[in-house]
């Protein structure tokens, strides 16, 4: 248990992604079977025990320590597990706290799983006398089913790729086919056995991407063009009635969001592999595709309402199909994919799925007005696809280009700054910015952290510092003085600031030393090119 | 009882010696536990404390006028005998035990119970009036085996070789004690220290703490500092300071380590739970050890052990002085 712990609190510890995987990896390598695999199902999510609830360890420690030395523990200590892991009494001829070593992590979820409601508080609390505070808050946080050490699946499946020097996409194909502890991954990991067959599994294939369009004008001839929509890619996952009919959702990187959009998940029973846009139906839009902020609202959730389904309705607007039942469509070239994926779209429910129109232009000076003309809040810019890409996974030069909206500026004022993370934590690299309303009074419109050069960087950390006005913790405000113009892709109402805007993506375009900080932009101007 | 001494938000004041205790303010008399900021200030007429606190409070403060207090000593001021006794928490800290009208008061100061290579080991002294400070006064703090976390110290710093590990540590006690650790444990590699530790570790070494091979880490390439441990103040950490080092694994030596969202707060990797203040269980052992029938908590998480004194049956109340939260002193 006591590596197991350890590697907890490391992930906690370790602010580093590459940190994080190292970590994983060198556990991967060194725990003994089942205790790795297990730990690698609770580390992907896919180990759910519930085998007490957290009133039940309430319960627990309220019979072992004073109540109110425990209340005034967890108000200190916030976390409940944590207090109970720190507060839990030592037996009485053990002055040294110690992990003793006589649990394994496979050992700990085979009691857990086997025990019965009833008996559960005695075997957890039997457990607790064998290990230290690491390993005891290990064993609530699993016995409780709320494992989170802020990694994600995707994250945990690249370091147990690492580990064994396996391509985490392969990981991926065969990840579904298998179930925890994982032997056949890890035989398969360390060459004792081939590779388990994914076949009928609903895993996730590697997304093609984008660079941006760096030339003046493609050829329309060569290229086809169609809208960029602001919302979450995703790729759809369905084995059809065949293999159980079993549908997934993956976002770019690979992580499952399936439980945070049942509603697209449950609409989909097909068999194929489909690439396109999430999106949420805004009232305002009259159902249209709404900005990116009404989906933030759905984004995250591993639990889903009614109410959350009902107020932001989602749907998937198609770009791609990849996957049709047994067909592999992947090495054909987009045009014969995009003519089979328009046929697909009858089957669908047109309440969940759309397709992503191509646009029709005559020539690139046309499509150049049509983007500059473009005002809708979901739209980010357009695609350039090469009518004869193949799908490839990652970035692959002159296939597919992207070609982002203008980004719209305004010249703002420094209001606050705050220290930045990882490289950047020495450094004041946070910005909030604000702009003027009618009255004088100068609101909040945003908060940018990139941008600038390092050079600027170190500029404005200075300027952080020698203007600072008061701190409240790791913030500083700053004398009104310095302009900054701000690049952002659209604003929106928001209900959350006092200004009653959000922009979205803003970042630094210039420090602009030159312009007195009553020139800045008012509110009012800003509220004009809200989409 | 004992109404010759009398707690104030500025200090414990000795009537009959007209002299204060640790007071926040400066004052005409003081006498002084130790060196820490919270309880040593500057400006005070005349200052009774061990050589040790002297030195070090005339390195901060440049204190001229002052009384070197021998551990054990028995002086008299007004009809009190006032003797001072090691606390164990930092060089040259004590316990102020104050006998009058055949009542016995001891003020803690800060102490801890632990071994600590660097200065005398804590005394229980039975009393009538028990003056104890409580930091750690919460049942979740619990310091491990100082032993242990010196090993992950240890542990860290040789699984990277190419990186360094930054150790924020408190510059009076807890940076000299962590190098005493270390060179107890077998690591004589040279020493990298912030530029603010320097004038403590050299007062130290001038009153026999040998802390082996010390270099200032100020205008050292990053290179010659990959593998080595360097020493910084806790509000170095994070600043540009660190930097300048090579790859750094933040760790933290202090008490405060033992929960998570504090270790986080300070964006540490590798918290080390070492403190140069009583736990939880020493507080409460120390209390029950001395017997007092009246026990006095001075500063920190006072409502806990109020609490416990309560329902131990030890009469106890809290005073509220000022100024004495420094939480880097942990
Ligand atoms: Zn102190
Ligand atoms: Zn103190």
């Amino acid at each position: 248990m006591r590596a197991f712990s350890q590697l907890l609190d490391g992930l906690v510890y370790t602010r580093s992604r590459n940190g994080k995987l190292a970590l994983i990896a060198a556990y991967m390598r060194a725990a003994p079977d089942p205790d790795r695999g297990w730990a690698l199902a609770a580390l992907t999510g896919n180990l759910d025990l519930k085998a007490v609830k957290a009133s039940v360890i309430g319960e627990m420690i309220r019979a072992r320590v004073d109540p109110v030395l425990f209340e005034m523990s967890r108000d200190y200590v916030g976390d409940l597990a944590e207090t109970v892991a720190l507060l839990w009494p030592r037996a009485h001829d053990e002055p040294a706290e110690l992990d003793d070593g006589s649990l394994s992590l496979s050992g700990v979820i085979d009691r857990l799983h086997n025990v019965s409601r009833a008996a559960a508080p005695d075997a957890l609390a039997q457990m607790m006398d064998h290990l230290d505070a690491s390993g005891r808050f290990a064993l609530l946080k699993l016995a409780t089913g709320g494992l989170r050490v802020g990694i994600s699946a995707r994250l945990a499946k690249t370091g147990f790729a690492q580990a064994f020097g396996l391509d985490v996409d392969d990981v991926e194909q065969v990840w579904h086919a298998l179930a925890p502890p994982y032997a056949a991954l890890f035989d398969w990991a360390e060459g004792r056995s081939p590779r388990p067959d994914p076949e009928g599994t609903p895993y996730f294939r590697p997304f093609m991407l984008a660079h941006p369009l760096e030339a003046d004008s493609v050829d329309l001839a060569d290229y086809a063009a169609e809208w960029k929509w602001d919302g979450i890619r995703i790729q759809i996952v369905g084995t059809g009635p065949k293999h159980g009919g079993e549908t997934r959702l993956y976002s770019r990187g690979g992580d499952d969001i399936t439980g945070s959009f049942p509603e697209i998940a449950q609409a989909f029973t097909g068999h194929a592999v489909l690439d396109g846009e999430l999106l949420v139906k805004g009232e305002f839009q009259g159902g249209e595709a709404a900005s990116f902020n009404a989906l933030q609202q759905r984004l995250g959730r591993k639990a889903v309402s009614a109410k959350m389904m009902a107020d932001y309705p989602a749907f998937v607007r198609l770009y791609d199909l990849l996957i049709e039942g047994d067909d592999d469509l992947r090495a054909l070239p987009w045009e014969q994919r995009r003519t089979r994926l328009e046929a697909y779209m009858a089957q669908l429910s047109p309440d969940r799925f759309d397709l992503s129109a191509v646009i029709d232009a005559p020539d690139f000076e046309a499509l150049a007005d049509i983007r500059a003309g473009a005002r809708d809040a979901a739209i980010e810019g357009i695609m350039l696809k090469r009518r004869d890409s193949p799908y490839v996974a990652g970035r692959k030069a002159a296939l597919w280009y992207k070609w982002k909206r203008d980004p719209l500026t305004a010249d703002c004022v420094m209001m606050y700054a705050q220290r930045g993370h990882g490289k950047r934590s020495s450094f004041y690299s946070d910005y909030t910015f604000g702009c003027w309303t009618a009255d004088g009074e100068l609101l909040p419109v945003g908060k940018a952290y990139s941008g600038f050069t390092d050079e600027e960087l170190k500029w404005l950390d200075r300027f952080v510092r020698q203007n600072t006005v008061a701190r409240f913790g790791p913030v500083r405000e700053v004398e009104k003085t310095l302009v900054l113009e701000v690049a952002f892709d659209s604003i929106h109402d928001s209900k959350r600031h006092k200004s009653g805007l959000a922009m979205r993506f803003p970042r630094i375009a210039r420090i602009r030393k030159d312009k007195p900080a009553a020139e800045a932009d008012r509110i009012e101007g800003l509220k004009r090119l809200v989409s | 009882m004992a109404h010759w001494i009398e707690p104030h938000p500025t200090g414990i004041y000795v009537r009959p010696a007209d002299a204060w205790i640790d007071p926040s303010q400066p004052q005409e008399r003081a006498l002084v536990t130790h060196g820490h900021a919270d309880h040593a200030r500057g400006g005070h007429g005349h200052v009774w404390a061990t050589r040790e606190t002297l030195a070090i409070m005339a390195l901060r403060y440049g204190t001229a006028s002052g009384t070197a207090v021998g551990y054990g000593e028995e002086i008299r001021l007004g009809g009190v005998t006032i003797r001072y006794v090691p606390a164990g928490h930092v060089l040259g800290s004590a316990q102020i035990i104050l006998d009058h009208a055949g009542e016995r008061v001891v003020v803690t100061g800060d102490y801890k119970r632990r071994p600590d290579p660097t200065c005398l080991p804590f005394e229980p002294v039975p009393c009538d009036i028990f003056v104890t400070e409580a930091t750690f006064g919460l049942p979740v703090f619990h310091h491990p085996d100082t032993g242990s976390e010196m090993d992950r110290l240890l542990h860290a710093l040789h699984a990277n070789p190419d990186r360094c590990v930054l150790v924020g540590a408190y510059a009076l006690g807890k940076a000299q004690r962590v190098i005493c650790e270390l060179r107890a444990r077998g690591h004589h590699d040279p020493i990298y220290i912030h530029g603010a530790l320097e004038r403590m570790c050299a007062l130290y070494a001038d009153f026999g703490v040998d802390m082996g091979k010390l270099r200032g880490a100020t205008g050292v390439p990053a290179k010659e500092m990959r593998g080595a441990i360097v020493l910084a103040p806790p509000s170095a950490l994070n600043d540009r300071w660190s930097r300048r080092l090579p790859d750094p694994i933040a760790a933290m030596a202090s008490g405060w380590m033992r929960v998570r969202q504090r270790a986080r707060q300070r964006n540490v990797e590798l918290p080390l739970v070492i403190s140069d203040h009583a736990d939880w269980d020493e507080l409460t052992d120390t209390i029950r050890e001395v017997a007092p029938s009246e026990t006095w908590i001075t500063h920190g998480r006072e409502e806990a052990l109020l609490h416990w004194c309560m329902t131990h049956q030890y009469r106890a109340r809290a005073l509220a002085l000022v100024g004495r939260e420094d939480e880097e002193d942990g």
